[in-house]
């Protein structure tokens, strides 16, 4: 038998795994239903439009989360302060730049929200380096003391962001380009939201490409179904998830950004606030899968603002509802993660 | 008859002893040691919180679960004596009513959150009860024609019980006789029959399967322990525990809100205390709330001396500013569980052990 042979007959063996499409069908059924619920073709654009940014954000916090929990079984309940401190860093590199966030030119308010976003990403980084180290590393394996020291090294981050920033809330305005919506037909839509959108899909795509197409995505997403398979291969799973969890954590620096601006100011607590909303997205996306996730959270972000239109009083516990229909469908999330 | 009242369990360590009786004589004569209401106020939620942190270290301490619902349970009282007082006056059986209604509440939930929740992961529960308590916070705050949404219920207590009625003319070593004053040893007695019933429970042969689950679940269960049921009705009693603090609370207070008995802050403030007192011994809980509470109430004062003092730094100005105090408890929380897991009560009593 030659070579070649052999190889196709090897990949011949390879089981193909079947692409799940069901939970992707979710989100276009949700946003049809919605349709005739709504009544007014225009509002539910523009609440479609607002429940896709809101997901996006909320996305782009919560991928660094559901990867770190997928590579180690860590689950860090202070991520939060990630995104509080990103939005704070914002406020203060966008608060130096008042002249160009002020201009009308959409090049001078590109050249102040990048570096606050760039800023944001690298500074919170780089804690999250520190945090990985300090705070997580000493209790590996142990989930009890794991809940309760991040939950600790969330309540200094807080109270050192108070020291900081002082504790009441900063107006993060937008600048001046982003104010406003453009109008579709009838049909507003702000165009921060649609910034925000684009950015979510930016996010999504290297993601997707850096997991699906590069040898560390296939070691990270290998680490995910069997850590120890591919630590006895010789890789070292460690110095990877450190990696995996700093551009997590510079990830949620930037979802703060977005947050803040999206809410147009930050408050210490903004980032404890998200939390219960991130789990809820894990969990719906099944721990540990970064497409779960994604779908995870454009759900939640569309119901939630659909909700509101319809039902404000229901929109409150919209998320734990959605949580609960989806875990009785899938008791393990949309995309359950091989082990568990 | 000691040995039988604390069940067996003493403190073992003459320094915890010692502690623990200043405690006991502190709070016994708290109104005639430290006049004035906030000292009284201090002495009153101190003995609220040991009951409540004790229930939690049942959980976490003795079972090995992380749960934040507990401050769920802790409003669940506090509102079943706000709401029944609300309708049904100012008398017991309003007080009787509420307490048992709020009692069976808690039991439902927590049964159906124990037996839905217990069998997953310790973190996946710690999740699913974050966010349980979030959205009972949220209906609490929402249904104000219940519970008197953000603003709360402010109700009037059995005239016993309120500072108006006297006891008598004559102060008694400089202290009015007054209902305050009832209430705040009716407080002190329930605080003790509590504590008292919880180290009755951990130290019987339920507690010790409590433990040996804590220890490792997977040999509990082959030594034949059902141990999904031994987790459910510790999450149980804990939830019933917390449940009663919280009725102690709102008639203290005899005002209840969603910030006074819900609130986050206050799970993390549990958290605290357990872990820095000492997990798995209920002494750790009276040592973790004293300590905790007299801490949140008066080391902002040293603090802001501290920060005057330092007006000229900048940066370590703002980190004494009396504001500040979670952030010290917080970074001792987080270097007692590196450094001594077993919290101020198991150092202790290891001390005591390598000094014969």
């Amino acid at each position: 038998m030659s070579v070649s042979a052999a190889t196709a007959a090897a990949q011949e063996a390879l089981p193909t795994v079947k692409t799940d499409l069901v939970p992707l069908l979710l989100l276009p059924v949700l946003a049809l239903v919605a349709v005739p619920l709504i009544g007014s073709f225009s509002t539910w654009v523009t609440l479609t439009f607002a429940g896709l940014a809101m997901g996006m954000i909320i996305f782009i916090i919560a991928s660094g989360l559901t990867l770190v929990f997928g590579l180690m079984d860590v689950l860090n309940f202070g991520h939060g302060v990630f995104i509080t401190l990103g939005a704070f860093l914002a406020t203060t590199v966008l608060g130096t730049m008042v002249n160009w966030t002020e201009s009308e030119r959409l090049l001078l308010n590109l050249l102040a929200v990048l570096p606050a976003i760039l800023v944001a990403m690298v500074v919170v980084g780089a804690v999250g380096l520190v945090f990985e180290r300090v705070i997580i590393r000493p209790v590996y394996g142990q989930p009890l003391k794991q809940i309760m020291i991040t939950m600790g090294g969330m309540i200094i981050g807080e109270e050192l962001i108070k020291v900081v920033w002082g504790p009441q809330a900063i107006p993060l305005l937008l600048p001046a380009a982003f104010r406003g919506s453009l109008l579709f037909g009838e049909a507003a839509v702000e165009k921060y939201r649609l910034i925000a959108v684009a950015i979510g899909l930016v996010v999504f795509a290297a993601m997707f490409w850096v997991l699906s197409r590069t040898k560390i995505g296939l070691l990270i997403r290998a680490g995910v179904q069997d850590r120890e398979m591919v630590e006895s291969l010789g890789y070292r799973i460690r110095r990877l998830f450190v990696g995996v969890f700093v551009v997590g954590s510079a990830l949620a620096g930037l979802g703060g950004v977005l947050w803040g601006l999206y809410n147009q100011s930050v408050t210490p607590q903004m980032g404890g606030q998200v939390t219960v909303l991130l789990f809820i997205v894990i969990i719906i996306g099944g721990m540990g899968s970064v497409g779960g996730c994604f779908i995870g959270s454009l759900l939640v972000g569309l119901v939630a603002n659909y909700a509101g239109f319809l039902a404000p009083k229901v929109a409150l516990f919209s998320n734990i509802l959605l949580m609960v229909i989806v875990l009785m469908w899938r008791p393990e999330g949309l995309y359950p993660v091989g082990k568990r | 008859m000691f040995s039988h009242l604390l069940s067996g369990d003493f403190p073992r360590s003459r320094v915890l002893l010692v502690v623990l009786l200043l405690i006991l004589a502190g709070l016994t004569f708290a109104p005639f040691a430290f006049p004035g209401a906030k000292a009284l106020n201090v002495a009153a939620k101190i003995c609220i919180f040991i009951v409540l942190v004790a229930s939690f270290d049942l959980l976490l301490g003795y079972t090995g679960i992380v749960s934040f619902a507990h401050t769920m349970f802790f409003g669940i009282g506090a509102y079943g004596i706000a709401m029944a007082i609300t309708r049904l006056g100012p008398t017991w059986k309003a007080i009787a009513v509420g307490t048992a209604a709020a009692l069976i509440a808690s039991l439902a939930l927590s049964l159906l959150i124990g037996l839905f929740s217990l069998r997953v992961k310790a973190l996946f529960y710690a999740m699913i009860t974050l966010a349980v308590a979030t959205a009972f916070q949220t209906l609490a705050s929402q249904l104000s024609d219940f519970t008197g949404g953000e603003d709360g219920l402010s109700f009037r207590v059995p005239e016993v019980l309120t500072p108006g009625f006297s006891l008598s003319g004559h102060p008694f070593l400089g202290v009015n006789l007054d209902g305050k004053l009832i209430s705040y040893y009716l407080l002190v007695a329930v605080t003790i029959v509590l504590f008292l019933a919880m180290l009755r429970i951990v130290n019987s042969p339920f507690g010790r399967v409590l433990q040996a689950i804590r220890e490792n679940e997977f040999r509990a269960e082959a030594l034949g322990y059902r141990t999904v049921l031994y987790r459910t009705w510790s999450n149980v009693l804990s939830a019933l525990f917390a449940t009663l603090a919280g009725a102690l609370l709102a008639l203290w207070l005899r005002y209840n809100g969603p910030d006074t008995s819900l609130s986050f802050e206050i799970m993390i403030d549990i958290l605290l205390m357990v872990v820095i007192g000492g997990m798995g011994t209920l002494y750790g809980a009276v040592a973790g709330a004293t300590l905790f509470i007299i801490t949140q109430n008066y080391l902002q004062d040293l603090m802001k001396v501290a920060s005057s003092g330092l007006a000229g730094v900048p940066l370590l100005r703002d980190l004494v500013h009396p504001d500040r105090w979670l952030l010290w408890l917080g970074i001792l929380f987080v270097l007692s569980i590196y450094r001594f897991p077993t919290g101020i009560v198991g150092k202790l009593r290891a001390r005591a052990q390598r000094a014969p």
